[in-house]
C-alpha cells in the first residue's frame, strides 16, 4: 500500500503540473490509472487528497495559507468516505463467507433429503427438481414396499430459500418414522398435518401430494393436501386427465381429514406430478399456462421418462425471457406393462 | 439468472365505522407480501373488527400471499375479528381453490358469466 502511494507521488505531481499548464486530456487518462491502482490496493480517498496537497506545495511553494487550510478542511471531509468504503469491503468479505456457508448447507440438504428413484420392472420413472435459488423448498421422495408398491411424495413449502428448506427436513423425518408402505396416503397426510401444524410459523404451510402406485392391481391411490393437481396421460386416447382432489394444505387446520382417491392406470399411461413452480413459470410478462406444459409433455411423450422430464425443463429454460420464480419439480411415472 | 419483475403493491385503507376496507392493487409476492401483512394484521388483531380485503386489482399472487391470509385467519380466530376477501380474480381464486383455503376463508370471487 505504502509502496503504491510512494510510487505515485511524483507521477501525480507531474500529471498535475502538465494538466494545469496544458489541460491535456492525456493527463486525465493517466490520472485514472493512478485512481484505479489506489482502489485496487484499498487506499483511502484521503491519501489521494494528501498527494494533491503535497504536489501543490511543491509546484507552487508560495501558496496562500488560506488555500492550505482549506485543503486540510477538505481532507477531514473525505475521512468519512474512507470509513464507508472500508465498510463496503468488509461487507463484501462477509457476503462471500455467507455464500460459501449457504452452499455447504445446500449440499447438506441434498444429502439429507436425497431419495433414490426406484428402478423396477414395469415402471419407468423420471424426475427433475430445480431450485430457484441455492436451496430447494420442493421435496420429493420415493419408497418401495415389500409388495412392490411404490410410494411417491411431492411437496412444496410456501416461500423458498433457507426457511423452506429447513421445513422440508421436518417432513422428511416425520415420514421416515411412518410404516409407509402399509399406511394409506390419507393417513400419512393426516399425521403429517398434525406435526406441521404444531411446528411451523403461522404464516407458513406446505402443500403435498402423497400417492401409492400398486403395480399388481394397476392402481394409483392418492391424497392431496392442497397440492397443484397432477395429471394422467391416457395412452389409448392421447388425452390428459386432471387428477381432481380436495384437501386443505398442511399446517393450517389441526384436525384436517383427507380423502383417498383411486385411479385405474393402463399400459403406457403416464402419471404426472408437479409443483406450482412449474405452473408459475413466466416467459417475460406472460404466464406459462398448464395447457402449454401438457402440450410440451405430449411432444416428448414417447421418450423414456427421465429424458421426457429433462426435455420439458430444457424447453422452458430456452424460452427467451424465462424466469424461474419458484422451485420447479416434475415427476413422471409410466406403466410399461 | 434475472431477478423476478418487481412490481409495486399499494394498499389503501378506508375506515367506515365498523367496516374496514383494504383496497389492494398490484402483485402480491415474496417482495410485496410484507407490505400487505403490515397493513392487514393490525386490523385483524383488533377484536370485533370487520375487515374486507378488495383484491379487484390483484392479477397475480403467489403462495407467500396465501401465507399472509393464513396468518390472518389464525389471528382472527384468536382476536374475534372477521375478514372477507372480495372481487378475487380468476387466476388468484384458483390458488385459493387448489390449496383448499377457499373452504375456510370467506371469499367472494368475481362471478364470471355475468348474472350475480
Amino acid at each position: 500500500m505504502k509502496e503504491t502511494i510512494e510510487k505515485n507521488t511524483i507521477k501525480y505531481q507531474e500529471l498535475l503540473r502538465k494538466y494545469i499548464n496544458t489541460q491535456d486530456e492525456k493527463a486525465l487518462y493517466d490520472l485514472e490509472l493512478i485512481s484505479k491502482a489506489f482502489i485496487k490496493k484499498n487506499i483511502l480517498p484521503e491519501e489521494l487528497i494528501n498527494l494533491h496537497i503535497q504536489a501543490m506545495e511543491n509546484i507552487y511553494p508560495q501558496l496562500m495559507n488560506e488555500y492550505k487550510i482549506s485543503m486540510e478542511f477538505l481532507l477531514e471531509a473525505t475521512v468519512f468516505y474512507g470509513l464507508a468504503l472500508q465498510e463496503v469491503d468488509y461487507l463484501r468479505q462477509e457476503k462471500n463467507v455467507l455464500t460459501a456457508e449457504i452452499s455447504v448447507a445446500a449440499n447438506m440438504q441434498k444429502t439429507l433429503l436425497g431419495t433414490q428413484k426406484p428402478e423396477r420392472n414395469g415402471v419407468d420413472i423420471g424426475v427433475i427438481s430445480v431450485p430457484a435459488h441455492q436451496m430447494n423448498g420442493d421435496y420429493h421422495h420415493f419408497t418401495v414396499g415389500t409388495n412392490g408398491t411404490i410410494g411417491i411424495a411431492i411437496a412444496d413449502v410456501i416461500g423458498k430459500g433457507i426457511p423452506a428448506a429447513l421445513c422440508m427436513s421436518m417432513i422428511k423425518y416425520a415420514i421416515d418414522s411412518y410404516p409407509e408402505a402399509t399406511m394409506s396416503p390419507n393417513k400419512v397426510l393426516e399425521n403429517l398435518n398434525r406435526v406441521v401444524e404444531r411446528n411451523i410459523d403461522s404464516s407458513m404451510f406446505i402443500t403435498m401430494c402423497y400417492a401409492h402406485y400398486l403395480p399388481q392391481e394397476s392402481k394409483l391411490k392418492l391424497s392431496s393436501a392442497g397440492h397443484e393437481p397432477g395429471y394422467i396421460y391416457r395412452a389409448k386416447t392421447g388425452e390428459f386427465e386432471e387428477i381432481r382432489t380436495k384437501g386443505i394444505v398442511l399446517g393450517v387446520m389441526p384436525d384436517a381429514e383427507y380423502r383417498e382417491y383411486e385411479i385405474n392406470i393402463d399400459k403406457d399411461d403416464l402419471i404426472i406430478f408437479l409443483t406450482d413452480g412449474v405452473s408459475e413459470c413466466r416467459d417475460g410478462d406472460r404466464f406459462i399456462e398448464t395447457e402449454e406444459l401438457l402440450e410440451v409433455i405430449r411432444e416428448y411423450v414417447d421418450l423414456p421418462a427421465q429424458e421426457l422430464v429433462d426435455n420439458v425443463y430444457q424447453y422452458f429454460e430456452k424460452l427467451q425471457d424465462f424466469q424461474l420464480r419458484d422451485d420447479f419439480t416434475l415427476i413422471v411415472l409410466r406403466k410399461e406393462v | 439468472m434475472t431477478e423476478g419483475v418487481i412490481m409495486n403493491l399499494s394498499v389503501k385503507i378506508n375506515e367506515d365505522s365498523n367496516l374496514k376496507v383494504l383496497e389492494v392493487s398490484g402483485e402480491i409476492d415474496a417482495y410485496t407480501a410484507p407490505e400487505l401483512k403490515e397493513s392487514l394484521m393490525p386490523l385483524i388483531r383488533e377484536s370485533g373488527n370487520q375487515v374486507e380485503v378488495d383484491l379487484e386489482d390483484v392479477q397475480y399472487m403467489d403462495s407467500t400471499g396465501l401465507g399472509v391470509f393464513v396468518s390472518a385467519l389464525k389471528t382472527s380466530k384468536e382476536s374475534g375479528s372477521h375478514f372477507t376477501l372480495k372481487n378475487v380474480q380468476g387466476r388468484v381464486y384458483r390458488i385459493f381453490e387448489i390449496t383448499g383455503l377457499s373452504e375456510i376463508i370467506d371469499i367472494k370471487a368475481v362471478i364470471r358469466g355475468g348474472n350475480e
